[in-house]
């Protein structure tokens, strides 16, 4: 075989591998635990937890509304609320151009998405925040909807209902994020002296800023799977302490058996758990 | 004292007029317009180096070994300063103290960070870095004050809550978050005073109250310079430039309208004079309790969500 032949061969060869291969990427996903190849349809049919392993993948606000809510329940407040650079704040790239960006990336002005939703009738203000968008961090519009969300609940007397998924408070808001922190747990305060029940439900990752102060303060805690949940992140840990990290720490199941959180639940059961414990304590019976 | 390192111009003709005084008592030869000259120099110097303080120079100030300390302000400013410890629950940690004290006869709770100012007191009050326990030792005072009517004021200087494997277990977050809560919802005035290093969600546990004040050379910041610059730079070396992207100084903090006033240190720093400082910060105390005294519990309660609830800038 000449060397031009045995070109040739490899690419012919080449070709046939893409040909088999030529499925659209977006239709498969690896899990990150089990490395199972799974099909999309399959993995979001399956509330985006693999059905091999159970791992539960990241997922975006509108499907979590869409799992746990009463089927297009769901009515957005405070959509126009946007984030602006008062402190004229610029690392590698300005604040400005990382919120233009996150904001082309996922469609919404700022990490978390609001408003009013039911379950099985009964209204629950609610609210979603959004990993995606510069890590789901806490600036002055995350923490007012949050707010503005337990406000909701105090206003119709309805349970308040939190997702969490975030890095903590946003440092290109500076001392403005920090506050948030304050201003969420205080509106938290005026809920709890009305008796109105408030459930945190955390998700990968919720730390920082966002862990010290709503994410934790629910009269219930459930944590999904696996998640991350610490005030200090574990790299930050590990360059203080300079030693290993246990296996499982700051997951969702170190948290339970250290009495954070009440129940680690399964996103597939998760709309039954709300329902139970909403009925239990506010009367919200499934019809 | 110790010398920071923008200090060191300054430092060098101290030292020249040292010198010149040994020489010239020494030698008997008269230097005196000659030492007058150069302390003229120092004293330009001076001005000319404290008055133009980069964000990195004031923290560095903030940070000073010899900056007076919470212990030292309580038994500075108070009367009968008596000291109580414990969690009820866990233990008692030395990075938060507190205790009852009276202000020209007002009883007040006191409750502060604590650092050391040598090696051995800081090991032992891990820096001013507070575990869980720390941040529900202070939740039990607050309550009690609270349950007796009793105002309670703080003072902030921590580098930020603890980052330990143990601070994780026991609910770091938890701890923190409950006092946000908590503080909120108190019927008794709370005053609180950034004494030196404002960082992060450690210093906000102790911060929810009624009126915030900065020192002047005191820093207040969502995370260390050096943590925003290690995160956003991805080099901790960069933290000078952090620090004025953060905005932590106390103008700013003023500004940004989260604090309300600015309780001035003598030139170069409340380490020159502990004493001066500990009477401007009485003197705001009483000011505000006073004007506090006759409000209702509910009336403080709600002035205060009033305060936080404002904070945040956006568009709509």
């Amino acid at each position: 075989m000449s060397i031009i032949d045995w070109f040739a061969k490899r690419e012919k060869n080449t070709v046939d591998t893409t040909e088999k291969l030529n499925i659209p990427g977006h239709l498969w996903i690896k899990c990150d635990h089990c490395q199972e190849i799974l099909f999309q349809k399959d993995l979001k049919d399956n509330a985006h937890v693999c059905p091999k392993c159970g791992f539960h993948f990241r997922m975006v606000a509108m499907d979590r509304l869409a799992l746990i809510f009463d089927p297009a329940s769901f009515v957005p407040e405070d959509e126009n609320l946007g984030p602006t650079d008062f402190l004229s704040f610029s690392d590698s790239e300005s604040y400005t151009d990382r919120i233009r960006k996150a904001q082309a990336k996922t469609k919404r002005q700022d990490a978390v998405v609001s408003g009013m939703a039911t379950l099985n009738h009964n209204p629950i203000s609610v609210a979603v925040m959004d990993f995606s968008y510069m890590g789901g961090s806490m600036g002055s519009v995350v923490g007012e909807k949050i707010t503005r969300t337990i406000e909701r609940g105090l206003a119709k007397r309805c349970p308040v209902v939190v997702f969490t998924s975030s890095g903590g408070a946003r440092m290109q808001e500076g001392i403005m994020s920090l506050m948030q922190m304050a201003k969420t747990s205080g509106a938290l305060d005026l809920l709890g002296r009305a008796g109105i029940p408030y459930v945190s439900v955390l998700c990968d990752p919720t730390t920082g800023g966002t862990s010290a102060s709503f994410a934790i303060l629910g009269d219930f805690n459930f944590a999904e799977p696996g998640a991350l949940i610490s005030f200090a992140g574990p790299r930050v840990i590990e360059q203080t302490i300079r030693q290993k990290l246990p296996d499982g720490f700051q997951r969702a199941e170190f948290l339970l058996s250290h009495g954070m959180v009440d129940r680690v639940v399964d996103r597939r059961e998760l709309r039954a758990t709300l329902s139970l414990v909403l009925d239990m304590v506010w009367g919200c019976p499934a019809v | 004292m110790k010398l920071l390192p923008f200090e060191k111009p300054l430092g060098e003709l101290y030292e020249k007029i040292e010198q010149l005084k040994t020489l010239s008592r020494e030698s008997d030869i008269d230097l005196s317009s000659e030492i007058k000259k150069i302390e003229k120099r120092a004293e330009a110097v001076r001005e000319d180096i404290y008055q133009n303080l980069t964000p990195s120079q004031v923290l560095q100030i903030a940070r000073h070994p010899n900056r007076p300390d919470s212990l030292s302000f309580f038994r500075l400013i108070s009367e009968d300063f008596i000291e109580l410890h414990g969690d009820r629950a866990f233990g008692d940690d030395p990075a938060i103290v507190g205790g009852l004290g009276r202000i020209d006869g007002r009883r007040v709770m006191w409750i502060g960070h604590q650092k050391g100012h040598d090696t051995k007191e800081n090991i032992r009050r891990n820096f001013g870095m507070p575990n869980p326990e720390g941040y529900r030792k202070a939740l039990r005072l607050m309550q009690m004050a609270n349950k007796f009517g009793l105002p309670i004021v703080t003072l902030i200087d921590t580098p930020g809550a603890y980052p330990g494997i143990e601070a994780e277990e026991r609910g770091q977050a938890e701890a923190i978050a409950r006092n946000l809560r908590e503080m909120m919802g108190f019927g008794v005035p709370i005053v609180t005073f950034v004494i030196g290093e404002g960082g992060s969600g450690g210093a906000l546990g102790i911060g929810v109250a009624n009126r915030v004040y900065m020192l002047e050379n005191a820093v207040y910041s969502v995370i260390s310079p050096e943590g925003c610059a290690s995160i956003l730079f991805r080099d901790a070396k960069q933290a000078d430039i952090a620090a004025k992207n953060l905005k932590i100084t106390a103008k700013d903090i003023v500004g940004l309208g989260v604090a309300d006033g600015i309780i001035p240190e003598p030139l170069g720093g409340a380490h020159h004079d502990w004493s001066s400082v500990s009477l401007a910060i009485k003197a705001q105390i009483l000011r505000d309790l006073a004007e506090m005294s006759t409000q209702t519990p509910e009336t403080l309660r709600q002035s205060r969500y009033a305060k936080f609830r404002a904070m945040g800038v956006f568009t709509s």
